[in-house]
């Protein structure tokens, strides 16, 4: 084997992890703050400057609470839950390129040539956390909200690989570096204005690659049991969903595996609508690592902007009942997703090639 | 690939393939089942079968597998964890698997095919979701369609089926 390649590796995913485990702390610190500001409070400002330490502070609360074990639960599932709900959030980020190169190693882990299915292979694994979570738990509430996550889950996994489809038809590749390299060479899927903009094509083009996203980031708020799609943890209904029989870590880990699948799930839509790493007029990471720093640092940045979306929909919109929103799932984004493929078939079909 | 990798995922199908049939928890059945799905998964993608691999675990572990656990879990389990074990049922299911077994070696080892080591695959130059998706669309054509008709006609049985009962 490769020692420099294992060792390159090896760097990568610790600073890939060490930088998501930061966001997603200072998601947990965003969506409080950001929930305050829409509700015209304050918000945590206490620890340290702007309250910028509560992150800390929650995570040693957290640790330093008594692990308890309710007496009725099924004990080796009760503990195996809160890591199935961590690991495949996590696992997922191996495929996606988040920046260009440095010092001419590309930044990304593992550039496997089925990427997005690898994606949601390891994605659709993240609904056994849940679902042993509420079923060990041995108690109604958790169970009720496990059953309601699997099958929501289910549900909006068909819309979700439904809606990529087109993006394939279109670049011809199921490896993310390859989508990234398409929309550097012609513009952003969604973004027909970056790049050459007189050109009709692109915002012909544009329309379904448009619906896909909206289809694909509508359904990734599904998956990520994020409102107004919380069902599995409704708390008017269930108390706290799957998660009520946990305390201090364990639930944690629930916790931060909710921000952990909003991170992977924004770095998906970026990856895929976005231009991934790319910006209109930054070179990429053979320019120098200058470059390459601000590459990934622009990839972080546009995460950024979509997780303060999922914050701004959580306390905007109100919670789906749930025959709602099974009807939303298969009765209108299925169909949409599906006669999109047929729309964006066509024009391409009928395009003249390149 | 590195051998090692080999065994150490066959090993790991066979322990929780075993797992499957010897738990009584139909939970930890289905959980292990998974596990195995997962280690078939690896064993295809270390002959460069990506896509196949894939699929196994977005289908099998993470689609098929769920709706087992979401129809199990509505289940009673008391029933079948209380129930006792048939020891003379186990001996004779053990022997049969034994002699199975011995019988496959044997005609194996007969196998002249077997005696040679294999060629070494030569790996392909394409992308295999290519290759996949070349020979779906030209060389079985037909059969595809054809199993996308069997599997319309299955879901709209489904929901007669379904529909039913309902009334």
């Amino acid at each position: 084997m490769d020692y420099a390649f294992i060792f390159s590796s090896l760097i990568k995913i610790a600073a890939l992890l060490a930088v998501v485990l930061g966001i997603m702390n200072y998601a947990v610190y965003a969506e409080r703050r950001i929930s305050a500001l829409i509700q015209d409070r304050l918000g945590p400002n206490r620890v340290g400057p702007a309250g910028l330490f509560q992150p800390i502070a929650d995570a040693a609360k957290f640790l330093l609470k008594e692990d308890f074990t309710p007496a009725h639960v099924n004990t080796f599932y009760y503990w195996l839950a809160p890591c199935l709900a961590m690991i495949p959030a996590i696992t997922t980020l191996a495929v996606v390129p988040f920046g260009s190169s440095l010092f001419g190693v590309p930044m990304v882990i593992a550039d496997i040539n089925v990427g997005v299915l690898f994606v949601f292979a390891i994605a659709s694994l993240g609904v056994y956390g849940i679902v042993i979570a509420g079923w060990s738990s041995n108690s109604k509430y958790p169970f009720l909200g496990g059953v309601r996550s699997s099958s929501q889950m289910i549900s909006y996994e068909l819309s979700l690989g439904l809606a990529v489809i087109p993006v394939f038809l279109l670049v011809g590749q199921l490896r993310l570096t390859e989508v990234v390299r398409y929309q550097i060479e012609n513009g952003w899927l969604i973004a027909p204005f970056v790049g050459d903009w007189g050109n009709l094509q692109k915002w012909l083009l544009a329309i379904p690659m448009m619906i896909s996203f909206v289809v694909f980031t509508i359904a990734i708020f599904a998956e990520t049991n994020r409102l107004p799609f919380d069902l599995p943890e409704a708390e008017t209904e269930l108390v706290g969903g799957y998660h009520t029989e946990y305390g201090s870590m364990k639930f944690g880990l629930f916790f931060l595996g909710e921000y952990v699948a909003m991170i992977t799930g924004s770095a998906i839509i970026v990856t895929l609508f976005l231009g991934g790493w790319h910006f209109p007029g930054v070179p990429d990471g053979s320019h120098g690592w200058g470059w390459g720093l601000l590459n990934i640092f622009i990839f972080f940045s546009k995460i950024a902007g979509l997780l303060f979306v999922f914050i701004w929909v959580r306390w905007t919109l109100p919670r789906f009942r749930y025959d709602q929103l099974m009807r939303l799932g298969w009765v209108f984004f299925f169909e949409i997703a599906l006669v999109n493929i047929f729309i964006a078939a066509i024009i391409i079909a009928y395009l003249p090639s390149k | 690939m590195n051998p090692f990798l080999f065994w150490f995922f066959a090993f790991l199908m066979l322990v929780f393939g075993a797992a499957v049939i010897i738990n009584r928890n139909p939970i930890a059945s289905a959980l292990s089942l998974v596990i195995c799905f997962m280690g078939l998964s690896a064993l295809f993608m270390s002959l460069d079968a990506f896509f196949i691999g894939i699929i196994q675990v977005l289908v099998y572990a993470g689609a098929v597998m769920v709706l087992f656990l979401f129809i199990i879990m509505l289940l009673d389990l008391r029933a079948e964890n209380l129930r006792k074990i048939n020891y003379v049922a186990v001996a004779g299911g053990a022997a049969v698997a034994v002699v199975f077994f011995i019988q496959i070696c044997f005609v194996v080892g007969q196998l002249n095919a077997a005696k040679q080591p294999f060629p070494a695959l030569t790996s392909a130059k394409t992308d295999d979701v290519h290759n996949i998706g070349l020979l779906l669309f030209t060389n079985y054509n037909l059969p595809f369609q054809i199993i996308g008709v069997l599997v319309l006609v299955a879901t709209i049985g489904v929901v007669v089926l379904s529909k039913r009962e309902l009334k």
